[in-house]
């Protein structure tokens, strides 16, 4: 069962998840190194002390700021899940588009060490016992995830402009 | 049927379609499509989605993409020269004509080359691998950011996949500024009210007489900082400042097609403001809905003071600091740092001597580009360091130190705290 590794507050900002001064930095497989650079949080991903499908818990307006891609991708490095009251438009759609599980859930109660088992409706807390419902992801956003991220999703659609799809 | 947003009437012509709704998914066509040096990320990802098709990757439209290098310039490493180099043949191999490299005749902040350049129009779609993308929607385009895979979508196919038509909140500023009162105030006290995820996922379009007297400088601040409310755009609907601007001032010979909204148009919500009850604001950290009447934070000790950035470092926000600080010094202790936003405006104030009062002050001139808002390249803060500054953001760590401080103003305020060295009121 996952456990949530760290709880953060409302607008947590892409400088905060991946500072600025890392933008150089543009491959997927380099950025993780970079993830939340500032904070403690960084030293024990870097450590291996975060087990892959490891989940963040959130407030509201999560990933708030740039568009820095590298937000996403950092994090997804590490095959975590957020699970946020909400989440900032850009980084949703970033997030979505490149596979970072994402999780809206408005009511969600955690606290770092809690497991937690996240349905197709509702957010679990094996821990306390508590449930949450999910707001689904926007239907827009949905269809690039189920079409295996936006990477296949435009592949697909420039052989089918070719005619070789 | 209800009538339409200005955005909404975009969509419609970028769709061929009548007329959409809020809540469609639409594939809109693009008009302009930019990005600075994280065209490195997207050329890598332009490149992935070519892989295994037997297809060599062709822009859609070479014309309509604009690549500017401003958030690292000059290069400050290895591996940000490295990138411009990629980016820089790429621009050459596709034939890309609205490419700004690192240079003094054509150079700056995107955010200002695309609107100096007449390349942001009327009625467009503009999307741009940066979230201040907003900014252009002072021209009266539905210009928003995305993602940088999202962008290798439109160099390919030249559309934006899966968009929502967005809800637009209508604000109506009315009345008009007072004196040192300045267009960034306006849109702090908007941020503050509606908080910064108070317009995510939808537009904000501004309405009112004090809208229809700003010119385009404080229009493009408005818009520039809508994203810092959640906006998914800003928009000032196209008036004659906005054709004035783009004939007199950006050279635009082209008929141009504004896009008005509707009389009957929908909106999510209308917020008034009275422009001549505001005064000067500033956003505490750590974000920039924090925001505090000048007053309420008077006096609060600074160390540096930045004017300049795609925000307010235009040549009004320049003069207006000159015209403050001129014939007078920046406070000991205080390091004051200017980048304009272009070397348009960096050859026009030095030929005003706006810069030479801004030295003779004590003033550091840095050259146009990004770095210093986001802490990427020069204007670094050092351990417990407060920076009053007139960018767009004061997230954690923005200024490249998680343990400093970060305060958002306009540049009447900057100036006027430069020479106390104090958080100061600029009406004393």
């Amino acid at each position: 069962m996952p456990k949530v590794v760290t709880k953060l507050g409302n607008d947590i900002s892409t400088d905060h998840i991946y500072p600025g001064r890392f933008m150089a930095t543009v491959l997927p497989t380099e950025t993780p190194q970079f993830a939340f650079a500032d904070f403690e949080f960084n030293a024990r991903l870097k450590a291996g002390q975060v087990p892959n499908g490891s989940i963040i818990v959130a407030d509201n307006n999560f990933g708030c700021g740039s568009s820095r891609e590298q937000a996403a991708s950092c994090l997804k490095g590490y095959e975590l899940t957020v699970v946020a009251k909400g989440f900032a438009r850009i980084f949703l759609q970033n997030s979505c588009n490149l596979g970072l599980s994402t999780v809206i859930c408005q009511g969600v109660e955690a606290s770092e060490g809690d497991e937690l088992e996240i349905g197709a409706t509702e957010v679990v807390n094996k821990t306390t016992g508590k449930s949450f419902p999910i707001t689904p992801l926007p239907p827009a956003r949905q269809a690039i995830i189920d079409a295996g991220g936006l990477i296949a999703y435009t592949r697909r659609r420039v052989m089918q402009k070719h005619g070789l799809a | 049927m209800a009538g339409m947003t200005v955005v909404q009437k975009v969509l419609a012509r970028a769709t061929g379609r009548p007329s959409v709704a809020v809540g469609d998914v639409v594939e809109p066509a693009v008009d302009l499509a930019m990005s600075h040096e994280n065209a490195a990320l997207v050329l890598n990802q332009f490149q992935d989605v070519y892989k295994g098709t037997g297809l060599e990757p062709r822009i859609w439209d070479p014309s309509k993409v604009a690549l500017i290098f401003d958030h690292r310039v000059p290069a400050e490493s290895s591996k940000t020269a490295t990138n411009q180099k990629k980016v820089r043949e790429f621009a050459a191999a596709q034939g890309i004509t609205k490419f700004h490299d690192i240079r003094g005749d054509e150079g700056g902040i995107c955010h200002q080359i695309l609107v100096e350049f007449g390349y942001a129009r009327p009625g467009q779609v503009i999307v741009g691998t940066d979230s201040h993308t907003t900014t252009h929607g002072a021209m009266g385009a539905f210009a928003f950011g995305i993602g940088a895979t999202e962008m290798a979508g439109v160099w390919a196919l030249g559309v934006v996949f899966n968009v929502e038509v967005p809800a637009t909140i209508k604000v109506v500023v009315n009345g008009t500024l007072p004196a040192h009162v300045l267009p960034k105030d306006l849109v702090l006290y908007l941020v503050g009210k509606l908080t910064a995820e108070g317009a995510n996922f939808k537009v904000i379009e501004f309405h009112g007489d004090a809208i229809r007297k700003m010119p385009v400088s404080g229009r493009l601040v408005l818009c520039n900082m809508s994203v810092e409310a959640g906006a998914t755009a800003g928009i000032v609907p196209c008036d004659q400042e906005t054709l004035r601007y783009l004939r007199d001032e950006a050279g635009v010979a082209d008929r141009l097609e504004p896009v008005l909204p509707d009389a009957d148009a929908e909106y999510d919500q209308v917020v008034e403001i009275d422009a001549t009850s505001l005064a000067p604001q500033i956003a505490c950290p750590h974000t920039v809905d924090n925001v505090k009447p000048v007053t309420d934070v008077a006096g609060k000790g600074i160390h540096q003071i930045v004017i300049g950035s795609c925000t307010n470092g235009r040549l009004d926000d320049l003069e207006i600091a000159a015209g403050i600080l001129r014939g007078r010094k920046v406070a000991r202790g205080v390091r004051m740092i200017v980048f304009p936003a272009s070397w348009r405006i960096y050859r026009a104030a030095m030929k005003q001597g706006i810069l030479t009062d801004l030295i003779d002050a004590g003033a550091v001139i840095m050259n146009p580009g990004c770095g210093c808002c986001l802490g990427i390249h020069q204007g670094a803060l050092g351990d417990n360091e407060v920076a009053l500054s007139t960018t767009n953001r004061n997230f954690k760590g923005r200024m490249g130190n998680p343990k400093s401080e970060v305060y958002l103003c306009s540049p009447a305020v900057a100036a006027a705290s430069a020479l106390t060295g104090v958080i100061t009121d600029p009406r004393q």
